[in-house]
């Protein structure tokens, strides 16, 4: 452990405390939406556009002819049902091009997927079979597939935008110091890396269930999404319905990853429809479906150039990303690129520093928050420039990564795009996980096979990410023009029986806030964590919040419900200073009990004060009676976890088949509130960061056809494929917060790609190979191979 | 047609749709919601049970071609309130966290322990192939697995 850990009021704290969500889980107790049984509910059927790019014209009449089906519509039909399109919430630019997006495409589908027609049936398998009655007539347009074709708006998206560039986003501080560096370095890399297209893949695919209340006026929205509390409001811009009567609730949600971060056109039809039918409407969505209905992620084409002195220290970074926006702006496409932009320079001290994206539109599913949403690219970029750069000056990888470290003493940290990384300090990151993976011992192995000729190529790859959570200071997205703010809200009650609720506006769908929230309130007010319950996820019930996304639950939500347990707690000694007659100065308040200081027999435990406080027969003049608290915590920074990767890899040169051998990550979450749970969020996510680099695709064929769009050819890796996890950790607590708490959710996705690509890469480059697009598959690797090869002779 | 098949040790009989799914005949018709669907192609094992002792993808069978078997589903696991030492394992290992996949994971799991008691890593991890979790990265799945395994021997 590196630092001084915040000492906690209790044990509980820091223990490996087990979930209290798994129980119902566990027994299949846990209701997803499509669990929910809603008597008299209709389903609807979307008709999704079979081409990439054309004109339609639909007739919805053969559809309604078919039994069962209640009513159908095309996108002419519903006009009238929006008050709003659908909603992109984050304008990056004041000169952002954005298409019109409606739920039901009007005219010209755009992708393979956009919904042209919508059936409603009286069952899902009616509205299945109405959906292949409609007759849709296509008038084919040229497809927008590649993505840096699409930025030379030789055909577009959307002819009316005039040009397939939505917007292009600069981040320079100081121009000439950047033209100086690269002037004067002594070394320069210059590299182009793709982030290919992902789907997220959450194992509970999308869901909606509608239930009206037609003469109150009221709508209760389920929905398997990550932000209930964002989607009311956008319900409620979108269809018209005032947004006092909607209430939504995402029961039990199997995952989101990113991909449940958004406000959906079967969301809002499934709400108009309701509305228009005065019934039950609900939809759940197919896995086949899914691959086109729902968001992808990443999809980049990134030039990264640094500029270094002799001994290899940098001195500039600049960057040029293409965004593949994909034919529309979901709720904030435009914006996750930004989310990486202030981390290409990694942990390095790099001085000079020059970013800029373009964001393109394509005829392809929009792309959205994906598992790390922009810090997976940036440390992609850097963290293989990084090695890139080692070979160029002639030094270890580990070394050239030590000679630009941020130091330790200069955090905070002002980075020269404009952060203040709260704390860090990465040395012994990088030394631990060097020693654990054996690197002098892998390095001599490396040796002896390369001189032996072996064709059993080993890597070691190194990755040392940092990222930036706990989402975020309001006045920081009012600077990005983001649109909402980035606080929690918190409750914590005291019941009259001495029982705790605690209502949180964080809307978890794996990551067991009920556990770590019940250790947070057990820890400051002294009390069993099993007498706690957490209330989320429902806006009735929590009417304030918004929502997890961005590793940010734990150090905005978590943070909310600590300062409403101390505002809590202070009402209480008032309180128990009042009954038992002495200052509040005289009270101790420590395992639950508010302590006469030097009377030991005169106490009195917090359910005691929450009785009296509901009594309210003997309170201190003035004082409201019960004893809970409401806390809205807008943080004042980001918070900066970080973390070193190695993977260790044997590459076949004959097949270019890539065994993952070892896996080996210290990461650095500052204080953990519970270290089962934070393994297991590393664990997950180092995962999808190798099936980045491994396996997984979305790949278009040129008409912008989907090509990997079910589960048989989407290589969403399973326990055979897994690597088994070396973790460690190290302890740097931020100051931004009271606990020292900086978020893990997307840790492992960050760090895993570069460090098996760049293990990957370490392995061949006695061949020649300096690159290799991932996902690395065997014949992607092969023929690298090849071409390193055929180029030397 | 009709159906009868025992669930979890109820005997239940429907008239279903020829081309009914197991799966759905479970979920929809005899109201076991626990038993997910994640997929249309059987890639993800979601929909695992126990037909007459063997685990199966419910989404790949019929409902008529169940009748007469007998039928265990993640609900019929746990007894008198005590989980099944499988589901424990899952529990103390942290094997489970948006618990999606965890009906059809463990249901694999108990059946794959039934074949082969004492399984090596590589053992547990071929034999849940069939079955895809989007958030543990396995790791602990596996732990439990094989903690259970080893709970069963002592
Ligand atoms: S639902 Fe995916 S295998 Fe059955
Ligand atoms: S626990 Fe979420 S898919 Fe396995």
């Amino acid at each position: 452990m590196t630092a001084t850990e915040t000492p906690a009021a209790t044990t509980v704290l820091g223990s490996r405390l087990l979930r209290k969500e798994d129980p119902a889980l566990l027994t299949g107790e846990g209701r997803y939406v499509d669990d929910l049984v809603v008597p008299g509910a209709l389903w609807l059927g979307l008709v999704r556009s079979t081409v990439a790019h054309a004109r339609v014209s639909v007739d919805v009449g053969p559809a309604l002819d078919a039994p069962g089906v209640v009513a159908a519509f095309t996108g002419d039909d519903l006009l009238d049902a929006w008050a709003a399109p659908l909603p992109c919430a984050w304008p990056v630019t004041e000169d952002m091009k954005a298409p019109e997006h409606r739920p039901v495409a009007a005219g010209t589908a755009c992708y393979v997927g956009d919904i042209v027609a919508v059936v409603v049936a009286e069952s899902r398998a009616a509205a299945r079979d109405a959906v292949e009655a409609v007759l849709v007539d296509y008038d084919e347009l040229p497809a927008v597939v590649d993505l840096e074709e699409a930025a030379e708006d030789r055909v577009l998206v959307h002819e009316d935008l005039g040009t397939n560039r939505s917007y292009t986003w600069e981040l320079t501080p100081d121009a000439d110091a950047v033209e100086r560096a690269f002037a004067e370095a002594a070394h320069t890399v210059s590299e182009r890396y793709v982030q290919q297209r992902l789907i997220p893949a959450a194992m509970e695919p999308r869901g909606v269930v509608v239930v009206p209340a037609p003469h109150g006026g009221e709508y209760t929205v389920y929905s398997s999404t990550q932000i209930p509390h964002i989607l009311k409001v956008m319900l409620a811009a979108t269809t018209g319905v005032p947004e006092h009567k909607i209430r939504v609730i995402a029961p039990a949600v199997g995952g989101g990853f990113g991909s449940k971060l958004n406000v959906y056109a079967e969301e809002v039809l499934a709400l108009a429809l309701a509305r228009k039918l005065g019934r039950p409407v609900r939809w759940t969505e197919e896995r086949s479906e899914a691959a086109v209905a729902t968001i992808q992620g990443r999809g980049q084409i990134q030039h990264i150039e640094l500029a270094a002195d002799a001994a290899g220290k940098v001195t500039a970074v600049r960057v040029r990303l293409l965004a593949d926006l994909g034919a529309y702006l979901q709720l904030v496409t435009p914006g996750i690129p930004l989310l990486g932009a202030f981390l290409y320079h990694g942990v390095y001290d790099i001085p000079a520093y020059s970013f800029s994206c373009t964001g393109v539109f394509t005829t392809k599913t929009p792309t959205d928050a994906y598992r790390g949403a922009g810090r997976p690219e940036a440390t992609y970029a850097i963290e293989r420039a990084m090695d890139a750069l080692a070979v160029e000056v002639g030094v270890d990888p580990a070394e050239i990564r030590r000679r630009n470290f941020i130091p330790t003493d200069a955090f905070p940290y002002s980075s020269a795009p404009g952060l203040v990384f709260d704390s860090g300090d990465y040395e012994p990151a990088l030394a631990r996980a060097l020693e654990m993976v054996g690197y002098e011992e892998l390095r001599a192995e490396q040796a002896r096979r390369r001189e032996s000729g072996s064709t059993a190529h080993l890597g070691v790859g190194i990755s040392f990410y940092v990222e930036m959570c706990g989402l975020a200071p309001s006045r920081v997205l009012a600077s990005l023009n983001f649109g909402a703010g980035g606080w929690e809200a918190a409750t914590v009650r005291v019941l009259p029986t001495g029982m705790v609720q605690v209502v949180t506006g964080t809307s978890p769908h794996g990551q067991g806030h009920e556990t770590s929230w019940s250790m947070i309130v057990a820890d400051r007010l002294g009390v069993d964590p099993d007498h706690v319950e957490v209330l989320h996820s429902d806006t009735d019930v929590s009417p304030h919040g918004l929502d997890t996304y961005g590793s940010r639950s734990l150090a905005v939500g978590g943070t909310a419900v600590w300062h409403a347990c101390e505002k809590v707690v202070a009402k209480a000694r008032t309180i128990a200073a009042h009954q038992l007659e002495v200052a509040e100065e005289d009270l101790e308040f420590s395992g639950g009990q508010f302590q006469v200081r030097g009377s030991p027999d005169r106490a009195m435990p917090i359910q005691a004060v929450a009785f009296q406080a509901f009594l309210a027969h003997d309170l201190p003049e003035g004082m409201e009676p019960g004893l809970s608290a409401q806390v809205v915590w807008d943080p004042p920074n980001f918070t900066f976890p970080f973390g070193a990767h190695i993977a260790v890899v044997e590459v076949d040169e004959e097949t270019g088949r890539v065994q993952l051998l070892r896996y080996v990550a210290v990461d650095d979450c500052g204080n953990q509130v519970n270290p089962l749970i934070v393994e297991g969020q590393v664990h997950g996510g180092i995962l999808q960061g190798v099936a980045q680099a491994l396996w997984e695709e979305a790949a278009y064929d040129g008409d912008g056809n989907l090509r990997s769009a079910t589960l048989a050819d989407y290589l969403v890796p399973s326990a055979a494929e897994a690597p088994s996890y070396e973790l460690d950790h190290t302890v740097t607590p931020s100051p931004t917060n009271p606990m020292g708490v900086k978020g893990v959710g997307e840790a492992g996705t960050i760090g895993a790609a570069p460090a098996v690509m760049n293990a990957i890469v370490d392995a061949l480059s006695p061949l020649g190979v300096t690159d290799i697009d991932m996902p690395a598959s065997p014949h992607r690797v092969w023929s690298a191979i090849r071409a390193a090869k055929e180029a030397q002779q | 047609m009709k159906v009868a098949v025992t669930v979890n040790g109820t005997k239940q009989e429907h008239e279903v749709e020829p081309r009914t799914l197991l799966v759905h005949y479970l979920r929809e018709v005899v109201g076991l919601t626990g038993t997910n669907i994640g997929c249309d192609t059987s890639s993800c094992g979601a929909c695992t049970v126990l037909l007459d002792g063997q685990s199966v993808k419910s989404c790949t069978v019929l409902a008529v071609q169940a009748d007469g078997a007998e039928i265990t589903t993640i609900e019929g696991l746990a007894s008198d309130g005590q989980l099944h030492p499988m589901q424990e394992a899952f529990r103390q290992h942290h094997g489970l966290q948006c618990g999606y996949c965890t009906p059809g994971m463990v249901m694999a799991a108990v059946s794959l322990l039934d074949e082969n008691p004492a399984p090596t890593e590589a053992e547990v991890r071929e034999g849940l192939e069939g079955n895809l979790c989007r958030c543990t990265g396995y790791h602990n799945i596996v732990k439990a697995v094989l903690a259970a395994a080893e709970g069963a021997a002592s």
